[in-house]
């Protein structure tokens, strides 16, 4: 019994020698596989020779070398390990799951791209008239959204209550756009369009956390997949484009004018493949690649802080106040949710036991300095509302402020708290990932409330 | 007896070339065999010499392939290729001629001297 207990323990301690040496990026899982076969046999050896399974091991793992000596040595014959590979190295590993999962990807990808032609079936073109281009305009989302959801539903395994519950924002807002009687054009059509995918983004949330959406860590997953997604779009999109330039380019060459063909197939598959191409390459590569939102944060926030800053105190010294024009509201509504963003992103990639830095400060400062610039831009705006009348654009476009205004106030009094050490940094990651609704909320209410409040306008 | 590391890592390729001329091996088995015909003498770190094979791996002069041991393990067993021969006989004349020119200069003569002066 006591030999069975022995061995039990060496099994548990060669487990925790590979997990260790599997950390080092320059060994990889089929060299921790050689020194195990070379660990084992010494093992064997020394035990052979009489020692226990205890001193057998040490000095087997002794005789291995020191670590960081061994990973230097590994690192000078396999430098290329040290530039981390997305496709590769996903390859190596597990690879039939890999190739079953990008199958999946990619036929939803070319699901999507085909669903975007099935109008043109019924004679709604999209460079055709302006009906159908409003048509859609309404319904972009759903030849993407659901595909995306789809896909997470699939990699979660969710069971069919979850399901329903992913497929019901889906339902409620094809119901929404399509039936309620919207004047063609008018501003709660637009407000509608526009609304939708943010709101069906959230949505696909419920299928990225595997239906826990309730979960503040799945939340803030989702946050953290939605800014590398984001990332791997606009360099998909920048390759497409450059893709077709030439295409263009080389047929032109030859007397082929090809740009119905990109303007009618290409560029819609296109655009709506991607998404869940980008979808599918931040799930495969999580872990392999350093998270590249995170990293624009850090660069831009003193960038903008520095700005913000500069406009203040440019305010200041000239006395002039804000220019109230028509667009003036959405633009400072856009910096709000970029400041949002920022902040977001910096929270998600902070670990949460480190000590308040000069970087939280610096964030402080920028908050403070976006809420003040808004809080001129809206004084601004309110004080001559009366004499603009409550558009459903305007509505929108406060109520948008107001959110944004009233979750980085929060941010700022949390980050004052975590700053003078009164407060973990817990409670402004938490509060980041609880207001996620607010946004969804305030979403539904543009698509599905305002058509009706504003009489279809 | 400590031999310098410049050492150990120059006659490492020789070595590892060599035992693999008397046949397929594996790791571990190429340390034991470098112990054995060093009486001791040459001790590695046995980690090193992973980074070693997986360079003549790469430069063509052995190929791996994955086998199964007695235990039945996942081990990886190094053969010499052909280039791997050649490389040897190569090395073989370069260390020939290191050795010729230290016999030939008063390095010999500490051999024959006494211990402990």
């Amino acid at each position: 019994m006591a030999h069975v207990g022995g061995m039990q323990v060496l099994e548990e301690r060669i487990d925790e020698w590979r997990r260790y040496l599997s950390r080092r990026q320059a060994i990889d899982a089929t060299d921790v596989d050689e020194l195990e076969d070379h660990l084992r046999s010494q093992v064997a050896d020394l035990q052979e020779a009489g020692l226990d399974e205890e001193e057998a091991f040490l000095i087997g793992v002794k005789r291995l070398g020191e670590l960081d000596t061994l990973s230097r040595e590994f690192a000078r014959e396999h430098s290329e390990r040290l530039w981390k590979r997305l496709v590769v190295a996903e390859a190596e590993e597990g690879g039939a799951k890999w190739s079953r999962e990008a199958l999946v990807a990619l036929g939803l990808a070319v699901a999507a791209a085909l669903a975007i032609k099935v109008p043109a079936l019924f004679g709604l073109s999209l460079n055709g008239p302006e009906a159908a281009q409003l048509f859609y305009a309404r319904n972009f989302s759903f030849f993407v959204l659901p595909f995306l959801a789809g896909f997470f539903a699939w990699k979660r395994g969710m069971s069919s209550a979850g399901l329903l519950g992913l497929a019901a924002p889906f339902i409620l807002g094809v119901l929404a756009v399509n039936l309620l009687p919207f004047d063609p054009g008018g501003y709660t059509e637009v407000l509608a369009a526009l609304h939708l995918p943010m709101a069906l983004w959230l949505a696909v949330g419920i299928g990225y956390a595997g239906g826990a959406w309730r979960s503040h860590e799945r939340r803030m997953n989702y946050v953290r997949f939605s800014g590398e997604w984001f990332i791997y779009y606009v360099l998909i999109a920048l390759g497409g484009g450059v893709l077709m330039m030439f295409t263009v380019f080389i047929f032109g060459a030859i007397g082929l004018d090809v740009e119905w063909l990109l303007e009618s197939w290409i560029l819609p598959c296109g655009v709506v493949g991607a998404v869940i191409i980008a979808g599918w390459l931040v799930e495969a590569k999580q872990s392999v690649i350093e998270n590249m939102a995170p990293v624009l944060t850090q660069l831009f926030t003193p960038l903008f802080t520095i700005m913000l800053m500069a406009f203040l105190a440019t305010m200041v010294w000239t006395g002039s106040g804000i220019d109230v024009e028509r667009e003036v509201l959405i633009g400072f509504d856009l910096l709000l949710v970029l400041v949002v963003g920022l902040l977001l992103y910096a929270i998600s990639a902070r670990d949460p036991k480190a000590q308040p830095g000069f970087f939280d400060a610096l964030q402080l400062v920028l908050v403070i300095c976006a809420l003040l610039v808004d809080a001129m831009a809206l004084w601004a705006i309110l004080a001559r509302l009366s004499a603009f009348g409550f558009s459903p654009n305007r509505v929108a476009a406060l109520g948008e402020n107001l959110i944004l205004v009233v979750n980085l106030g929060w941010s700022a009094v949390l980050y004052t708290r975590f700053l003078r050490k009164r407060a973990g940094f817990a409670p402004l990651e938490r509060w980041q990932t609880a207001y996620l609704p607010v946004y969804a909320v305030w979403a539904w209410i543009v698509v599905v409330i305002f058509p009706l409040v504003f009489g279809f306008r | 007896m400590d031999i310098g590391k410049d050492l150990v890592a120059a006659s490492a390729t020789p070595l590892v070339l060599a035992i693999l001329s008397e046949g397929e091996s594996y790791g571990y088995a190429i340390i034991k065999r470098v112990e054995e015909l060093s009486g001791g003498e040459l001790q590695w770190t046995d980690g090193m010499l992973y980074p070693v094979l997986h360079r003549l791996e790469r430069n063509g002069l052995v190929t791996a392939s994955w086998g199964r041991s007695e235990p039945g393990r996942r081990r990886k067993y190094y053969r010499l290729t052909d280039q791997g021969s050649e490389e040897l006989a190569n090395q073989q004349r370069q260390w020939q001629v290191i050795n010729d020119t230290l016999r030939s200069t008063p390095f010999k003569l500490f051999q024959l001297a006494p211990q402990g002066i």
